[in-house]
């Protein structure tokens, strides 16, 4: 909650209390201060409370905020949200908070001889298109591009699509959920030929076992998390963390298991094993419902610029595939992943007990990963061979870490090889998008360009000259990050940054344009379990902000795309979103009208006959199944999915003598990925004021390293001192160091590698070799 | 003036109770979890000494389990 500061002691009575709720909700995901909140209310006040869902994580907790006078004063957690129940995490009490920072960009600036010049809206416009026009004429229209984000509005994503495939006519449009989803889509595609989760989370409260696989649900999805622990109080369920790390997650679950780096490839292999070394297959949904498969092995790592990676599937049969399997047995992977025979059986008789329902978890871990379309198929093998699948609380579940994700660059497709419908390598889909868009079908080139990490290096090479980057901060999180800051420094690259705050990568920006931000303008999320909300404008945005919408809009017009870009500015996300849906107009994905968004707090598609589709390929559930079986994985030609023979293969850079760690990073509770607006928050900047390194203790008293002394990590790309931090709220396990990547002051991304999973080309920031030395 | 705040835990029935003993208390600020059995107290006193004091007439308390210190301030006189 946010109340004006009188005085300083005042403050710091604030920052006490604050700090112990900081302290209270990340221990106790859910637990709720009611009077803390009241008391947050200014006095006497007109509050009117709207709803929206959150502006951070992928969770999409539905909350009211409160405004007054033109202002967001307050937040609560929405009780008629399904998602949240009236919950909210420490980040979402304090969301609005981070729409007033001092520092808010509310001017267009120029840079002009190396210093930026306010100018008006409709110059820094002017320029951005004159720009545009004058690189595609010198460089080809393969020379400007979009680099967007999950935080994207589906408005925002969509207009983006629009002009950069449609009208301009080239595929160079990523997002940074290329860093943290990819793998989860390429994942779906290749089990089930359609994208997102089959279930949601209300499979939460039929559960009998979750699994986490990598995933620190209690400090990053907190809310979801507390709804776990309700479980667990009420029903007795358990809670089983499987990770490289023991985190919050790992102290509050019922068991914790940790793996060596990269071998849950090898403990997802076992498990299914001891499926059917037990007879616990489920023989008949095997039968009706799954195909076997193989795909390419040694598959590489994306090292090097312009890898090029084709998976050539091979149908096998069942016997092949068990014959595949002999190499993982539990004793034989105990060798290689550290994780005893005895919790593999454990782990595989949860899945295998036909009495027990269970829900696999996981973000981050998996899907930042140099096999993690693999890691995300060998999941699914699991859940497909027991059947327990597309069945309240029999689910397999990937999370997402931004609020929409799943929303804009999974639905409305901002990546390159993607269009709204389909992707671009078709024909028929690329004819149906022309014929939205009115566009000519020949302008959307049937070949993807670039992925993220190979956008950014053909903006090194000079492939690329022209980068418009909106909502996201590549310049804190792109992996081997060195080379992409030099990469888009260089002469003769015109790099435009749509944000609210400065941030490391509005400092390599020629044009920085301030946005308005969430309900400082209309739009709507797509969260995780396929939920699409809408939120209203609730306030004006300062200065010129403008949202990242009406800038392109604005921008195609003046590039001559008037007739596409027909949208009012009154009315334009209502016409946006209603053109959308056209995209979409089909059982297996249709969108709710946005009456209906309106009405509720989001509503899952596909919605069918006024109804939302909790369950997908389950017929009791699905109206788009019509095999006239139990089940139909219709996203493949033959109703069927895939099971996947995939092997263990090791990490791009294992440690080795003159490195001998391993370097993981990821977040933290108090801050939202790179911090640029949780910094801005005084309770959780001060909570969490800087990164850390946090080691081993073992590790750490061998090296007479203290919590807070200074310690030098080295890796192949370079170096970077941090405090150490040990014993206090993660412990890596030994030989492993963690370090959050949310301060921009201490950028560990400047030493990570830029390794990626050849299939998804997500790149892989938990594991790189790194060396640690007291300083 | 140090100003501090933790975290206390009732024993199992006794929220009501600790929460009770904790308002009686002077320099204490009390703000429970509506859904958890957990409750935050903030303490102002003017001196370490009273601090001190006041740490061990909250440790007295029976219904409490546990009581941890979250962060502790020192600030300027009061203005
Ligand atoms: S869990 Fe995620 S969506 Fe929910 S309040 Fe926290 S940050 Fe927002």
């Amino acid at each position: 909650m946010f109340t004006s500061m009188t005085n300083r002691r005042d403050f710091i009575k604030k920052m006490a209390r604050l700090s112990a709720i900081t302290a209270a909700v990340s221990m106790f995901p859910g637990i709720l201060f009611a009077e803390e909140q009241e008391r947050g209310l200014p006095k006497g006040g007109n509050l009117d409370w709207k709803k929206a869902p959150c502006r951070f994580c992928g969770v999409g907790c539905g909350v009211l905020v409160g405004v007054e006078n033109g202002k967001a004063v307050a937040v609560k957690g929405d009780p008629k949200s399904e998602v949240n129940k009236g919950l909210c995490c420490v980040k979402g009490y304090h969301s609005v908070m981070a729409m007033y920072g001092n520092d808010r960009l509310t001017k267009p600036l120029v840079k002009k001889n190396g210093t930026y010049v306010e100018t008006s809206m409709d110059e820094a416009l002017d320029l951005i298109a004159s720009k545009m026009k004058e690189t595609i004429q010198d460089h080809g229209k393969d020379a400007v591009s979009i680099y967007g984000s999950g935080q994207w509005t589906i408005p925002d994503g969509y207009v983006a699509s629009k002009l950069f495939k449609g009208c301009i006519g080239t595929n160079n449009v990523e997002a940074n959920a290329r860093l943290c989803m990819a793998s989860a889509v390429t994942g779906f595609l290749t089990s089930f030929g359609l994208d997102e989760p089959m279930g949601c989370y209300e499979d939460i409260d039929y559960a009998d076992v979750f699994v986490l696989w990598g995933n620190n649900m209690a400090e990053m999805h907190p809310v979801l998390f507390s709804r776990l622990l309700d479980q667990r109080l009420k029903r007795g369920v358990k809670i089983i963390d499987f990770a490289t790390r023991t985190t919050r997650t790992s102290m509050a679950a019922d068991k914790s298991i940790l793996f060596l780096p990269q071998t849950d490839l090898a403990v997802a292999n076992a498990i299914c094993y001891e499926i059917i070394k037990n007879g616990w297959v489920n023989t008949s949904f095997v039968e009706k419902h799954c195909n076997f498969t193989k795909g390419s092995t040694n598959i590489g790592y994306g090292l090097e610029d312009k890898f090029a990676f084709k998976d050539k599937p091979e149908k096998i049969s069942f016997e092949d595939y068990k014959v595949f399997l002999e190499d993982y047995s539990p004793e034989k992977v105990e060798k290689i992943s550290g994780v005893s025979a005895k919790d593999i059986k454990y782990m595989a008789a949860y899945y295998g007990d036909p009495n027990k329902k269970v829900m696999s978890l996981w973000c981050m871990g998996m899907n930042q990963h140099t096999r993690g379309t693999w890691i995300n198929n060998l999941v699914y093998n699991i859940h497909l061979l027991t059947g327990k699948i597309s069945e309240p609380g029999n689910s397999p579940f990937s999370l997402t870490g931004q609020p929409s994700a799943c929303g804009t660059v999974r639905e409305v497709g901002t990546l390159t090889h993607k269009l709204p419908h389909g992707v671009v390598m078709n024909k028929e889909h690329r004819e149906f998008a022309a014929k939205i868009w009115d566009v000519p079908v020949e302008n959307i080139p049937s070949k993807p360009t670039y992925h993220t990490v190979e956008m950014f290096r053909a903006l090194d090479r000079g492939d690329i000259r022209f980068m418009w980057i909106q909502v996201t901060n590549p310049m804190v999180t792109m992996p081997k990050l060195k080379r992409y800051r030099d990469g888009a420094k260089k002469e003769g690259r015109f790099i435009v940054v749509s944000d609210i705050y400065p941030t490391p990568t509005t400092d390599i920006a020629d044009v920085i344009l301030p946005s308005a931000m969430w309900v400082e303008r209309e739009g709507m999320y797509g969260n995780s379990e396929r939920r699409t909300q809408y939120f209203e404008q609730m306030v004006e945005p300062p200065g010129e902000a403008m949202s990242d919408t009406w800038q392109i809009v604005e921008v195609a017009k003046r590039l001559g795309y008037e007739k596409q870009f027909y949208y009012k500015e009154e009315t334009h996300i209502e016409e946006i979103y209603t053109e959308y849906r056209r995209h979409h107009d089909n059982k297996k994905h249709n969108m709710a009208p946005l009456e209906v968004l309106k009405e509720n707090s989001g509503m899952q598609w596909p919605y069918v006959d006024g109804k939302p589709t909790k369950w997908r390929f389950n017929s009791k559930y699905d109206p788009a199944c019509s095999n006239g079986e139990d089940f139909h994985f219709y996203g493949k030609p033959d109703g069927k999915a895939i099971i996947w023979q995939r092997p263990y293969e090791p990490a791009a850079e294992e440690p080795d003598s003159e490195y001998p760690y391993w370097l993981n990073t990821g977040r933290v509770v108090e801050h939202w990925h790179t911090g640029s607006m949780t910094r801005r928050i005084p309770v959780l900047h001060k909570a969490m004021p800087k990164a850390y390194v946090e080691l081993n203790p073992g590790d750490a008293k061998r090296l007479q390293i203290q919590t807070g002394d200074s310690v030098k990590l080295t890796t192949r790309r370079g170096e970077i001192i941090l405090p150490a931090s040990v014993n206090q709220r993660g412990v890596p396990a030994p030989m492993q160091v963690f370090v959050p990547f949310f301060d921009e002051n201490m950028l560990i991304n400047d030493i990570t590698l830029d390794s990626f999973c050849p299939i998804s080309k997500e790149p892989d920031y938990k594991k790189c070799a790194v060396n640690i030395e007291k300083v | 003036m140090p100003i501090k705040s933790y975290l206390a835990h009732p024993h199992q029935g006794k929220k009501d109770e600790l929460i009770l003993a904790i308002s009686a208390l002077k320099h204490c600020e009390v703000v429970p979890a509506q859904n958890r059995d957990i409750i935050v107290i903030v303490t102002e006193t003017d001196t370490r000494e009273e601090e001190d004091n006041l740490k061990l007439k909250l440790e007295a308390i029976s219904s409490l389990k546990l009581l941890a210190m979250v962060s502790g301030f020192n600030t300027p006189q009061k203005n």
